[in-house]
C-alpha cells in the first residue's frame, strides 16, 4: 500500500498543515496537561494550585484510603459488567431488531433516547424505580406478591449492579446503533451463502459476521471504555457513592477531592494514578492496533 | 438436516413470508416489548411526574397516572422557573445554546475530519504517535483537565470568551471523532483515490471533491455524538465562559440541583425533557443517515 | 453619634462614586424559589443605587466552586461571589486574590452591629476583614411529626432521650423513627448535631477548634457515638436520599422526625403546615438549647476597575443595611446578621432562633473550624458508619481520632 500514499515531501505538507490541530491538542492539551496534573500531585495544592511541594505524601494517602480502593473495585466490577453486557445486549437487541421487524424506527427511537436526556434527573428517576417504597418493589407487592424483594440501591452488597441497570439502559442504546449499522454493511451474499452451507445463524453470526464487523467493534469499544472510566454523573444523580461508600468510583473520588474538599494536590494524585492505568494499557493497544500496516480491509 | 437448513432459509435476512403467530415472533416480539418497556419506564415515570402538582407527587405512586393533569410545571420549567435573578426558565439560556452548539459542532467536525482524512490517506512520520496520544485523551476525566486548560485559555487571552469554549469543546471531541472518520476514510475504495491522484488533483482536492461528497452520513453520525455531548455540557460551558452566554444546562442545573431548597419534581421532570428535545430531534430526523453512516464507514474498514 | 455621621460620610463618598451606573457580576448558589426571591432583594438593593447587578446563579457548591476558582485563575473575576464563610476560603486570601474590605467594615460599624461577632471572626484573617456576612443558618433542630406520634397513640417529644425512648412505640405503628437522607453531608450533620446538643460546648471546641485528639477519643464522645448508634437503628429504614424527602416523611407522618438545618421549614410551609400544630422544632434537639451560626457570606476580589471597586464597595455596605438585612431574611428563611432589628413577622421557629440568637446560646459552625477536606473525610466516615451496622461506635470513633489527629 505504501506505494498508494504519496511520497514526496511538499505532497505531505498538506497533510501535516491539516494536522496541526490534532498536533497541538495532542502536545498541549492532552500531554501537558497531563503532565500538570502530574507534577501538582507532588504538591500541597488545596483549593488553588500551588507549588508547595510535598513529595508522595498525597500518594501515600490515596492509596491508605479506603475509599479509594473500595473505588477501585467498584470500577471493576462495574467496567467488566458494563462492557461485556453493553456489548451482548447491543448486539442481540441489533440483530433482533435486524430481523426486519416492524416498527422498527419507534424501537430503535426508544432505546436510543436515554442517550440524549441529561443524567441529573433521570439517575433520580432510576433512584425512585429502584427504592423499595415507591418503586417496582412497591408495584409487585401491591399485586399480591408479597415477599417479592428487589432494592439493588439499598444494599451495599450489590448496589453496584443497581447503578448498572442504569448505565446499561443509558449506554446501549448507542452500542445497538453502532452494531445494527455494523449488521447492516454486512454483504448479504454472506448470509446467502452460509445458508446454501446450512450453517446455523448462531454461528454466522459468531464465526463469520462479527469478525467482519471488527472495525466497528473498535470504535464501540473505544466509547465503552473512555465512558467506563470517566462514569461519575450517573452515580451522583443515583447513589452518590452510596449506600456508604458501596457505589464510589475513582473520577468521583478525584472530583469530590478537587472540589468538594479543597485538596486539589489529592484529587490530582488519583486521577495520575487513573492516566497511568489507563497510559500503560491503551497506548500499547493503540500502536498495535492503529500504528503498523495502513488501509486495512 | 433438511429440516435444519429451511429452518435457516426462514431465519435472519429471511424474505420468506411468515406465519403471524409463529413460535419465533411470539419470541422475538415478546422480547422487543419487554426491552422497549425496560427503556422507555424511565420516561414514563417522567412524564406522568411532569403532568401531576406536587401534593399529589408527596404520595409518592410513581407509576400511577395524574388523577388531574396539569401543564403548569412545562410552562413553569420553560418560561417561569427562577435561577437567581432571572425568572425565565429554560428559555434565557436556549439561544445560547444554540450559539455555542452550532459552531463547536461545525469546527470540531471540520478539523476532525481533515485530521482523520490526513491519517488515513496521506499518513505521515510520527502520526501515529499523535494519534495514539489522542486516543489516550479520550480516556482523561475532563475534570482535571478544568484548571490547566483556563491557564492555557488565558495565555491565548481566549478564557471568558465564546471562541474559548468552542475551542475547547473542539479539542474534546477531537479524539473519537477522529477516530470515526479516520476508520470511515479508511474503508472508502482505494481505487477512487488512486485515479485522483492520476488526474492530479492535491490534498485538498481529493477532500473536497471525492471524500466529502462520499462521507455524508458519517457527518451526519458526527453530529449526532457531538450535538448530544455538546448541547448537554453543564461544566465547560459554565467554567470557561461568562454569565451572557451561559448554556440552557446552567438554568437546567439551577432548576434541578438546588440543594437548599424546595424541590419541585415536576418541574424538573419537564425541564429534562424539554432540554432533551433537541438532541431528540436530531436523532428523529437524521435516524435513517445515522445507520448508513456508520454501515457504510466503520465496517467496511 | 460618631457612627453616624461615619455612615454618612460614607454614603457621601458613594454617593458620589456612583453617578454613573457600573454592572457588577455577583456570583452565587441560590437558586431554588426561595432563594431566588431572596436574592433579587440584594439586586434590587443594588439596582437601586444606581448600578447594575449581573447575576451569575449556578446552583451547587462544587460546580460553583470549580467556575469561581477558574475565573480568579483564569484573570477574569466576578464583582462578588457568595461562599461559606469559614476556612474556605483562606487560601484565596493567603493568593491576595481576595479585596480587603476593613476599611467598608470600619466606616459601616460592623463590629458593634454583627451578631454573634464569630460570624466577623470567620471573616477576618491577620486582623483583616474579607467578606460580609449576610444571614445566619443553623444545623441543630429536629423536625417532629405530629401526625405520627397522634397514630402511635403517644405524645410529641420534647428532647431527644424521649425522642429515642419513643422510638419502639413508633416502630410498632409502623412508622420511621428517624428520617435519613442517604448522603454524606446530611449523616455527618446529625452527628454533628448530636455532639453539639448531648455534650458540653466545651467537649465539642476542644475537638473541632483545637483538634484534641485525646478528648475526641475519650469517655463524652464515645457517648455521642453511641447516640449516633442509636440514630443508626432508629434511622435503619429510611431509603430516602435527598434530605427534603427526608423531610416529606415527616410531612406525612411516616417518620417520627428529622435532624434538619433549619431550611427544612421551607419544605414544611409549602405543604401549609403549621408550626405548634402540625409539626414540632426543637432547637439543640431540646436537650442543651442552643445554635450554631452557620451561614453564607460574599466575598469580593481585587479589581482593577476604580468604578468597580466604588460599587463593590457599595454592595458590601448595602448588604448589612437594616432594610435589606429584613428583606433578605424574611424571603430566605434564615436569620439575620444583626441583632438590633426587628422580626416581629418571622415564624414560631425562626422567632425561637432569634430568641436563642440574642441569649447568646451559640456555638461557632463546624465549617468555620474544619477545613473542607477535614469535613469531607468526616462526611466519608459517617456515610460508612449509618449504612454499615457492622462498624460499631468504637471503629468509629477510634477512625475519628485519625482524622482529627491529621487535621489542621
Amino acid at each position: 500500500m505504501a506505494d498508494a500514499r504519496p511520497s514526496q515531501l511538499f505532497r505531505n505538507k498538506s497533510a501535516k498543515i491539516a494536522a496541526i490541530p490534532m498536533i497541538v491538542t495532542a502536545l498541549f492539551v492532552f500531554v501537558g496537561g497531563t503532565a500538570w496534573t502530574i507534577v501538582y500531585s507532588f504538591t500541597k495544592s488545596g483549593l488553588l494550585p500551588r507549588l508547595k511541594w510535598v513529595g508522595l505524601d498525597q500518594y501515600e494517602r490515596l492509596w491508605s484510603t479506603k475509599r479509594w480502593i473500595v473505588s477501585i473495585e467498584n470500577l471493576m466490577i462495574y467496567g467488566l459488567s458494563m462492557l461485556v453486557l453493553v456489548f451482548v445486549i447491543g448486539f442481540i437487541l441489533a440483530a433482533l431488531i435486524d430481523q426486519k421487524i416492524r416498527f422498527e424506527n419507534t424501537i430503535r427511537t426508544v432505546i436510543l433516547y436515554p442517550y440524549a436526556l441529561s443524567f441529573v434527573v433521570t439517575g433520580l428517576v432510576w433512584q425512585w424505580i429502584l427504592n423499595p417504597e415507591f418503586g417496582i418493589e412497591s408495584i409487585v407487592r401491591s399485586w399480591g406478591w408479597e415477599s417479592f424483594a428487589f432494592d439493588p440501591l439499598y444494599n451495599a452488597d450489590i448496589a453496584i449492579f443497581g447503578v448498572l441497570i442504569a448505565g446499561l439502559w443509558q449506554g446501549s442504546g448507542l452500542v445497538m446503533v453502532l452494531m445494527l449499522a455494523g449488521l447492516r454493511g454486512i454483504d448479504q451474499e454472506v448470509w446467502k451463502a452460509a445458508r446454501v452451507d446450512g450453517i446455523p445463524a448462531w454461528k454466522t453470526y459468531i464465526f463469520i459476521v462479527i469478525p467482519m464487523m471488527r472495525p466497528v467493534f473498535i470504535t464501540t469499544l473505544v466509547l465503552v471504555v473512555t465512558g467506563i472510566v470517566k462514569i461519575y454523573d450517573l452515580i451522583v444523580a443515583q447513589t452518590g457513592g452510596g449506600p456508604g461508600i458501596s457505589t464510589e468510583v475513582p473520577a468521583k473520588y478525584v472530583y469530590d477531592m478537587m472540589f468538594q474538599a479543597n485538596n486539589l494536590g489529592q484529587g490530582f494524585a488519583a486521577s495520575t494514578m487513573m492516566l497511568l492505568t489507563v497510559a500503560l494499557v491503551v497506548i500499547p493497544w493503540a500502536f498495535l492496533e492503529f500504528g503498523g500496516s495502513k488501509k486495512r480491509g | 438436516m433438511v429440516d435444519i437448513t429451511s429452518s435457516q432459509l426462514s431465519g435472519p435476512q429471511g424474505p420468506k413470508p411468515r406465519k403471524a403467530l409463529s413460535r419465533r415472533n411470539i419470541l422475538l416480539y415478546g422480547t422487543l416489548f419487554v426491552v422497549t418497556v425496560y427503556y422507555a419506564l424511565p420516561l414514563y415515570v417522567m412524564i406522568v411526574t411532569s403532568l401531576k402538582g406536587m401534593p399529589e407527587i408527596r404520595l409518592g405512586n410513581i407509576f400511577s397516572p395524574p388523577v388531574e393533569v396539569t401543564f403548569e410545571p412545562w410552562v413553569k420549567a420553560w418560561a417561569q422557573a427562577c435561577t437567581g435573578l432571572t425568572c425565565d426558565g429554560l428559555s434565557t439560556g436556549f439561544w445560547n445554546s444554540v450559539r455555542i452548539t452550532i459552531p463547536s459542532v461545525i469546527l470540531s467536525i471540520v478539523i476532525a475530519s481533515v485530521n482523520g482524512y490526513a491519517l488515513a490517506n496521506w499518513k505521515f512520520k510520527g502520526a501515529d504517535a499523535f494519534f495514539t496520544i489522542l486516543i489516550f485523551g479520550a480516556f482523561i476525566p475532563y475534570q482535571v483537565m478544568l484548571y490547566p486548560i483556563v491557564i492555557m485559555l488565558r495565555e491565548i487571552g481566549l478564557y471568558g470568551s465564546l471562541t474559548g469554549l468552542v475551542i475547547v469543546h473542539t479539542i474534546f471531541g477531537m479524539p473519537i471523532l477522529t477516530l470515526l472518520f479516520r476508520n470511515y476514510f479508511t474503508s472508502l475504495p482505494e481505487e477512487l483515490f488512486k485515479a485522483a491522484r492520476v488526474d492530479g488533483a492535491g490534498f485538498w482536492g481529493i477532500y473536497f471533491r471525492i471524500m466529502v461528497p462520499m462521507s455524508l452520513p458519517i457527518f451526519t453520525v458526527a453530529m449526532i455524538l457531538q450535538v448530544t455531548g455538546i448541547w448537554n455540557d453543564f461544566l465547560f460551558g459554565v467554567v470557561y465562559t461568562r454569565p451572557e452566554s451561559y448554556p440552557m444546562t446552567v438554568s437546567l442545573n439551577n432548576i434541578v440541583n438546588s440543594t437548599q431548597g424546595v424541590k419541585e419534581y415536576n418541574v424538573n421532570m419537564a425541564a429534562t425533557i424539554i432540554t432533551g428535545l433537541v438532541p431528540l430531534t436530531i436523532y428523529f430526523v437524521s435516524g435513517k443517515l445515522f445507520v448508513r453512516g456508520i454501515a457504510a464507514g466503520a465496517v467496511k474498514g | 453619634m460618631n457612627r453616624i455621621s461615619k455612615l454618612l460620610s460614607v454614603t457621601a463618598i458613594v454617593a458620589a462614586s456612583s453617578a454613573s451606573a457600573t454592572e457588577l457580576e455577583v456570583m452565587h448558589w441560590w437558586t431554588s424559589g426561595g432563594e431566588a426571591a431572596a436574592v433579587k432583594e440584594f439586586a434590587d438593593a443594588f439596582n437601586g443605587t444606581g448600578n447594575t447587578w449581573v447575576d451569575a446563579a449556578i446552583a451547587g457548591g462544587e460546580a460553583a466552586r470549580a467556575v469561581m476558582v477558574s475565573r480568579l485563575t483564569g484573570g477574569d473575576p466576578m464583582g462578588a461571589f457568595q461562599f461559606n464563610h469559614g476556612r474556605q476560603a483562606e487560601e484565596l486570601i493567603e493568593a491576595g486574590l481576595l479585596r480587603d474590605i476593613t476599611d467598608i467594615a470600619e466606616a459601616e460599624g460592623w463590629k458593634d452591629i454583627v451578631n454573634p461577632p464569630s460570624l466577623l471572626d470567620a471573616c477576618t484573617v491577620d486582623g483583616r476583614i474579607y467578606c460580609a456576612p449576610v444571614n445566619i443558618h443553623s444545623w441543630q433542630w429536629i423536625w417532629l411529626s405530629h401526625k405520627a406520634y397522634d397514630d402511635a397513640g403517644i405524645p410529641v417529644p420534647s428532647n431527644w432521650t424521649e425522642f429515642v425512648a419513643a422510638a419502639p412505640a413508633l416502630t410498632e405503628a409502623g412508622k420511621l423513627p428517624l428520617a435519613l437522607g442517604q448522603q454524606g453531608w446530611q449523616q455527618r450533620g446529625l452527628f454533628n448535631v448530636l455532639f453539639a446538643a448531648l455534650v458540653s460546648n466545651d467537649v465539642f471546641l476542644s475537638v473541632y477548634r483545637d483538634k484534641d485528639a485525646e478528648v475526641a477519643a475519650g469517655a463524652e464522645v464515645a457517648a455521642i457515638f453511641g447516640a449516633a448508634s442509636d440514630a443508626r437503628a432508629m434511622a435503619a429504614g429510611s431509603t430516602v436520599q435527598n434530605w427534603n424527602d427526608a423531610t416529606n416523611l415527616v410531612i406525612t407522618g411516616q417518620a417520627g422526625g428529622q435532624v434538619m438545618g433549619d431550611w427544612a421549614q421551607g419544605e414544611f410551609a409549602v405543604a401549609e403546615q403549621v408550626a405548634g400544630e402540625d409539626y414540632s422544632c426543637l432547637p439543640g434537639l431540646g436537650m442543651t438549647e442552643l445554635l450554631s451560626t452557620g451561614g453564607d457570606a460574599f466575598y469580593f476580589p481585587v479589581l482593577n476597575d476604580d468604578a468597580e471597586k466604588a460599587a463593590q464597595a457599595e454592595l458590601a455596605a448595602l448588604m448589612l443595611k437594616p432594610a435589606t438585612q429584613v428583606a433578605f431574611n424574611l424571603k430566605k428563611g434564615s436569620l439575620p446578621v444583626r441583632g438590633d432589628i426587628d422580626l416581629s413577622t418571622a415564624n414560631d421557629c425562626m422567632q425561637k432562633g432569634l430568641e436563642l440568637l440574642s441569649s447568646g446560646a451559640l456555638l461557632p459552625d463546624t465549617a468555620m473550624l474544619n477545613t473542607p477536606d477535614t469535613a469531607d473525610q468526616i462526611s466519608t466516615l459517617f456515610v460508612e458508619f449509618f449504612s454499615d451496622p457492622t462498624i460499631t461506635a468504637e471503629d468509629a470513633q477510634a477512625q475519628f481520632v485519625k482524622i482529627i489527629e491529621n487535621a489542621e
